[in-house]
């Protein structure tokens, strides 16, 4: 635990990526494959499951301290993250014990799952007798499982990969998809490059976008000749993999979700052995993509009943080729790999039951006819548009200078502060958390959507301030605020909601700027929010 | 008839006619210690501890009238009985104990117990009526033994010569940076003082407070300081570009808020000391016993929860909201004076 406690604490205060990079190798160095395979998973968002409930430890907590249960809520409130609070609250132990990282997780945690609220509290209050402050930190952190530290997964890969010096790519590759938490696992993982075998349902990384910056525009302009437009298709990501007779669809986030996609993975049977595509996955209906919103019902199920398969059903739409005909084709051309995706996804009959369909290039001979189709976007249900170069190999994670996405300016409207609570984590103790409201027909302000990006600190701060300077009244955490702060906000769409008093809900609402020129007389109306509503 | 009360210039004695550390000028002020927003300019007459004379003298308008009184020993003002007694929080803090007709009160200003080099120890004093500070009244702020936090500094001092980057500490430029000062190990590297705090050495050594030499921080001594030395700044040198002589740098926050993960985060700096001037939840608890009294009045930062809790454990316990102060939260700048 003590190894793995210092790394936590230097990854959480450490500023700089180098720092970060060091400190990875060294631990990854030192500590036997047992413990590092759990380290690894957790640092690479594999979370374990929560063992006892956050408000159960609270009042263990004002148990064990001898302190009223308010007064432990009134410090969890001011630290924003229960974990540090309790590790704050507790006494120093009687008799510091040493864990492993591996015996903590198999012999204390995991048992700990089947057991009586009785018996895990009197665990609970061994090991808060026997950790130090920063142990019962991480402790606290795998109990409630929620375990998440600001490392990105390829600081992860890179810190692997100056340790055991192996190529990004190939850590990259054997670690993605689903795997087992084992020392086992973890040798071979680390273990020298030789002839890489994959099992078959094995995914490749992930090649990812950056957002296309207006310098990029003006150099890409003269560059047309060497790149491919397409849709960015409002989805999600996926992954599909045909190999020995067997069909494999993985998100994003490394996860197998062949069974919420059923009629995609009836397609993509008929594929040849040694086939991977790169695609989205989006809600289809007569032709034309549905809206994320639908597309959000069908995500996340084990199996799929008659109905939603009609109402919703989905296509996968294909951009690259990563495997052809059991070829690794990652370093081949764009050009090339997008020619043999046409002959693969073109080869069977392309009739509206195929669920696989190419996602084709746009007809691009001006960067205004880029710019026409940008435009045309949000019309159309897509996100915007993507950017490839046409002799880019397919890398892993996000690359400079091969692929871009230009999304569509996103909506924007203007709303007044009307709630507020603070916020967790980097932003506890201050108010954060947003609640705006626009104008309904009777002239009421109606709460529409809740915030809480895209402020600057210093922006946050004068909230913050201007917040506990107008508290009209205070509903436990919530405090209401007279209406008079206007902000701009931005979101990606409406859809109807009668979960919400307003009536509709919002798509990635989030906080543009400031509007300290404005007064809350010259906020929106719900009426023009409704007019967005997609019928 | 409470000894004090609180008006808007502040905590008020009629039986002496004074006030303790007005926020507005008055005829007649005694002011516990030099932070700027306890003394401030204007007032007639001031008095304070005698090791505090010279750090207000700096505060206030020149030739103001100072009188000054040894700890311990008693004054008739008007009908009260002053005293006034080592709170520890920087050199030449008070405690100001009034007695009048067999009732003692005694304003704690800000104080704490913790081991300091560079200022008089506090010392309890027996009252009926107790004025705390509760800046950090709160369970979660239990300081850690001065000695753990400078084998951290030194430490990580160490680590940054190896690694070629220059330490700089940010710290309230008055009583947190010559604390740190008197504290640090000259033999490791030399040490640079950003200019702000420069001002304030000559009243502690005049006091017999015994510092490691020191480099002012300015161009001239960047070479001597670059890559090996550590250098004290106050917050307000935050991110501004008189950084760049010092070369690649690893900076650190020395405060109570450190404490908190979320609030050094927030600060995005590469390192939080948890060094505090201010006394912890368990300090307050253990001067309240200490004192004997049983009405607590608590002011700054989270009184309404010691409130409750001294209510909760039977004493008389309400609070004192001195406004015209910077508020508590970790964002204002009132953060980096404790």
């Amino acid at each position: 635990m003590k190894a793995f406690t210092d790394l936590y604490l230097e990854l959480d205060l450490s500023q700089g990526t180098k720092q970060k990079v060091s400190a990875l190798k060294e631990y990854f160095l030192e500590t036997p494959p047992e413990d590092a395979v759990h380290a690894l998973a957790f640092l690479s968002g594999k979370r374990p499951s929560r063992v006892v409930k956050t408000t159960q430890l609270r009042e263990w907590m004002a148990e064990f301290s001898g302190y009223p249960l308010w007064l432990v809520e009134e410090c969890y409130d001011h630290a924003g993250d229960l974990a540090e609070t309790l590790s704050l609250l507790k006494k120093p132990p009687s008799q510091i014990k040493e864990y492993s990282l591996g015996s903590m997780v198999n012999e204390i945690l995991l048992p700990m799952q089947n057991l009586e609220d009785g018996e895990k509290k009197r665990r609970v209050f061994e090991l808060w007798d026997s950790l130090g402050r920063h142990e019962s930190f991480v402790f606290h952190k795998l109990l409630t499982g929620g375990f998440r530290v600001g490392v990105a997964k390829n600081l992860v890969i890179r810190g692997l990969s100056v340790a055991y010096n192996l190529p990004e790519a190939i850590l990259a590759h054997r670690m993605a998809g689903e795997w087992p938490i084992t020392a086992q696992f973890f040798e071979k993982l680390v273990s020298p490059e030789q002839g890489e075998e994959i099992s078959p349902g094995q995914p490749y990384p992930f090649f990812l976008a950056h957002a296309l910056t207006e310098s990029e525009e003006q150099e890409l302009r003269k560059e047309i000749k060497d790149l491919v437009f397409e849709w960015k298709w409002d989805g999600i990501r996926g992954q599909l993999i045909k190999r020995a007779g067997e069909v494999m669809i993985w998100s994003r986030g490394d996860e197998a979700v062949t069974e919420s996609f059923p009629e995609i993975a009836d397609s993509a049977s008929s594929l040849p052995d040694g086939t991977v595509l790169d695609g989205e996955i989006l809600a289809w209906k007569q032709g034309a993509p549905l809206s994320f919103f639908d597309l959000q019902r069908r995500l996340g199920r084990k199996s799929v009943g008659k109905k939603l398969l009609t109402e919703v059903p989905v296509k996968f739409i294909a951009y690259d080729l990563l495997e052809d005909e059991g070829r690794d084709m990652r370093e081949v051309p764009l050009r090339q790999r997008r020619e043999r995706l046409q002959n693969v996804v073109a080869s069977p009959l392309a009739d509206e039951s195929f669920c696989i369909n190419l996602s084709h290039s746009l007809d691009v001979q001006h960067w205004s006819d880029v710019q026409r189709f940008r435009e045309q976007a949000r019309e159309e249900q897509r996100e915007g548009i993507m950017i490839k170069r046409l002799s880019s190999s397919y890398g892993s994670g996000r690359k400079k200078g091969a692929w871009w996405k230009w999304k569509v300016e996103p909506y924007t409207f203007d709303a007044v502060l009307l709630y507020a609570q603070k916020g967790h984590g980097r932003r506890a103790g201050v108010y954060t958390d947003y609640t705006f409201a626009v104008w309904d027909n009777d002239g009421n302000l109606v709460p529409v959507t809740k915030a809480y990006s895209g402020l600057t600190d210093a922006d946050f701060r004068k909230v913050d301030a201007f917040i506990r300077k107008n508290t009209v009244d205070r509903f436990g955490p919530v405090r209401s605020v007279k209406p008079q702060l206007v902000f701009e906000l931005a979101f990606e769409g409406v859809r109807e909601s009668s979960r919400h008093k307003s009536g509709i809900a919002m798509r990635f609402p989030r906080m543009k700027r400031l509007r300290e020129d404005k007064t809350p007389r010259e906020v929106d109306s719900l009426r023009s929010l409704q007019k967005l509503i997609k019928k | 008839m409470p000894l004090i009360e609180l008006t808007e210039r502040g905590i008020y004695c009629s039986v002496g006619d004074f006030y303790i550390d007005p926020s507005r000028p008055v005829k007649k002020a005694i002011i516990t210690h030099a932070h700027s927003d306890h003394a401030r300019p204007g007032s007639k007459a001031y008095l304070c501890a005698e090791s505090c004379r010279e750090l207000l003298a700096l505060r206030l308008q020149k030739g103001a009238t100072i009188e000054t009184v040894r700890f311990g020993d008693e004054i008739q003002i008007g009908d009260a009985t002053v005293s006034l007694h080592p709170a520890g929080h920087i050199l030449g803090s008070s405690q100001i104990r009034i007695e009048h007709g067999g009732n003692v009160c005694v304003v704690s200003g800000d104080y704490k117990l913790q081991q300091d080099h560079s200022c008089e120890a506090f010392e309890p004093v027996r009252c009926d009526h107790f004025v705390t500070e509760a800046t950090f009244a709160l369970p979660l702020y239990r300081w850690e033994a001065e000695e753990n936090v400078f084998k951290d500094i030194h430490t990580w001092w160490q680590r940054n010569q190896q690694e070629s980057r220059t330490s700089i500490i940010y710290a309230y430029a008055l009583g947190k940076t010559q604390r740190i000062l008197a504290g640090l190990h000259s033999d490791i590297g030399p040490i640079g003082l950003h200019g702000s705090a420069l001002q304030f050495l000559a009243p502690y050594k005049n006091q017999g407070v015994k510092f490691p030499s020191v480099l002012s921080a300015n161009a001239t001594n960047a070479d001597a300081l670059r890559s090996k030395g550590l250098v004290l700044a106050p917050p307000s040198a935050m991110k501004e570009s008189w950084l760049k002589k010092f070369g690649a740098c690893s900076e650190a926050f020395a405060s109570g808020w450190m404490q908190v993960r979320g609030k050094r985060r927030m600060r995005a700096l590469d390192r939080g000391f948890v060094i505090s001037d201010h006394v912890d939840w368990d300090g307050i608890l253990e001067t309240i016993e200490a004192t004997g009294a049983q009405h607590i009045t608590a002011t700054h930062g989270d009184s309404a929860v010691l409130v409750r809790y001294l209510q909760e454990k039977g004493y008389r316990a309400d609070a004192l909201e001195i406004t015209d102060r910077a508020p508590t939260s970790s964002f204002s700048n009132e953060a980096d004076s404790v």
